[in-house]
C-alpha cells in the first residue's frame, strides 16, 4: 500500500518512497510539484505568497513560491534526484472571491495584498521554476475554484479533484 | 511605532482577553442572528488560538470539507477579517429561511446567495460594534465576498492577507447552531497581527 502524505500550507515535501503526496483544498495557494521521472524522487510544495519579501531565509521555505522551488529542489537533489532531469506541474492559484467592485483601483487597496494573489502565485512559481531550467510538463491553475492536488512520486502522474469539475489528471 | 509584535510573544493572559473578547462580539453577532431567522441560536464558548497556517483548515472540518464562505476585511483602528463559514447544507438551510420558496429553484440561487452575503455582512457588523464598544476602536468592515468552495481554499484567502510576516495566525473562533433546523457554522475572527498590540492595549493588556 503506498503512503499519502500530507503536505499544508507553506510545507513542502520530497519523497524517494514512491509516496504519493496530496495537498487538500488549495484556493489561491499553488502547489508545485517537482520530479525526476527516471530517479523516482519528486517532492511537492504548497506555496500562500510569490515571493518572500524578507532579507533573511524564511522559516517555512514552502510559504513562498521563490524560496519553496529553490528548497524542494535541493532536497530533491540530495535524495538522488539529478537537476537536468527534473520536470514539474503546477495546480491552483485561483481568485475565490470575487469582491463587488474589486477591479476599481480603490477598492484594490481597500482589499489587501489578496487580491489576485492567486495569479502572482501561478507566475512566480513559473519564473522560479524558469530560472532553474525546470520545464512544466502540466498546468491546472486560475478559475476560481478550489482543487485538491495528489501526486504520484513514483510516475509524476498528478491527480487534480474539485467539487465543480470532478477528477482530471495531469 | 512599536515594532510588529511576533506571535510567539503572546501571553495565556493575552489569548484569554482575546477570547473575552470574541464572546462578546459573538454573543451580539448570534443575537443579529436569532431575529434574522427568528430562531434560538446557540453559541459555543469562543476560542483565541494561535495556530499554524497548516492547521487552520482542522478547524471548520478539514480542508475538503464544502463550505459557503462569506468574507470581510476589517480596516480601522485594527485591521484583519472576519469569515463566516456554514456547511454546505447549513448554508441552503439558512438561505431558504430567509428567502420564501421560489418557483420550484433547488441549489443556490442568486437570490439566495445574495442573503448569504447579506448575512455575513449582518453578523460581522453586530460582531465588530460589540468589540467597538469594548474596546473603544473603530472597526470598519469591507462590503463581503461569497464562495462556496472547499474550506481549504476559502481559506486560502483569507491566509495570505495575514501570513506575509508570520508562520502562524491567530483566530478567535465561534461555532453556532440555530436550533430546530441543521444549521451549523463558524465565524471567525483574525486579526493582523501587525496591528495587535492596539487592541491589546484597549482589552488592558499591553505587550511589555
Amino acid at each position: 500500500m503506498i503512503d499519502t502524505v500530507k503536505v499544508g500550507v507553506a510545507e513542502l515535501k520530497a519523497s524517494d518512497n514512491h509516496d504519493v503526496l496530496a495537498s487538500f483544498g488549495l484556493g489561491s495557494c499553488v502547489a508545485i510539484a517537482i520530479y525526476d521521472p527516471l530517479m523516482k524522487v519528486g517532492g511537492l510544495a504548497h506555496v500562500m505568497l510569490p515571493e518572500s519579501r524578507s532579507p533573511e531565509p524564511p522559516a517555512m521555505p514552502g510559504k513562498f513560491a521563490d524560496t519553496a522551488v529553490a528548497c524542494l529542489v535541493e532536497e530533491l537533489i540530495g535524495l538522488g534526484a539529478r537537476k537536468r532531469s527534473l520536470k514539474s506541474k503546477l495546480v491552483g492559484g485561483a481568485q475565490m472571491f470575487e469582491l463587488p467592485g474589486a477591479s476599481s483601483a480603490e477598492a484594490k487597496t481597500a482589499c489587501g495584498p489578496s487580491v489576485n494573489i492567486g495569479a502572482r502565485n501561478i507566475v512566480a512559481a513559473r519564473e522560479a521554476l524558469g530560472k532553474l531550467k525546470i520545464p512544466i510538463e502540466g498546468e491546472d491553475t486560475g478559475g476560481n475554484h478550489g482543487r485538491t492536488v495528489r501526486f504520484d512520486t513514483s510516475t509524476g502522474e498528478v491527480e487534480v479533484s474539485s467539487i465543480r469539475f470532478g477528477k482530471s489528471t495531469l | 511605532m512599536t515594532s510588529m509584535p511576533g506571535a510567539g510573544r503572546l501571553t495565556p493572559l493575552q489569548i484569554d482577553a482575546l477570547g473575552e473578547a470574541g464572546n462578546i462580539g459573538a454573543g451580539n453577532a448570534a443575537i443579529a442572528l436569532s431575529l434574522m431567522v427568528s430562531k434560538k441560536v446557540e453559541l459555543s464558548t469562543p476560542k483565541a488560538s494561535l495556530i499554524p497556517l497548516a492547521g487552520v483548515p482542522d478547524l471548520v472540518g478539514g480542508p475538503e470539507a464544502a463550505v459557503a464562505g462569506i468574507y470581510l476585511e476589517v480596516q480601522g483602528d485594527c485591521s484583519g477579517s472576519i469569515l463566516l463559514l456554514l456547511e454546505e447544507e447549513s448554508a441552503l438551510i439558512l438561505a431558504s429561511l430567509m428567502v420564501p420558496a421560489e418557483s420550484g429553484e433547488a441549489g443556490l440561487t442568486v437570490v439566495k446567495r445574495s442573503a448569504l452575503q447579506e448575512t455575513g455582512s449582518i453578523l460581522s457588523a453586530a460582531y465588530l460594534s460589540a468589540l467597538g464598544q469594548l474596546t473603544g476602536l473603530f472597526f470598519k468592515p469591507s462590503v463581503p465576498g461569497f464562495a462556496m468552495d472547499m474550506a481549504g481554499a476559502i481559506l486560502d484567502h483569507v491566509l495570505a492577507d495575514l501570513a506575509a510576516s508570520e508562520d502562524h495566525v491567530l483566530v478567535v473562533e465561534t461555532d453556532f447552531i440555530v436550533s430546530g433546523v441543521k444549521i451549523m457554522g463558524h465565524l471567525v475572527l483574525f486579526p493582523d497581527l501587525g496591528t495587535l498590540d492596539t487592541i491589546l492595549e484597549h482589552l488592558g493588556v499591553p505587550f511589555d
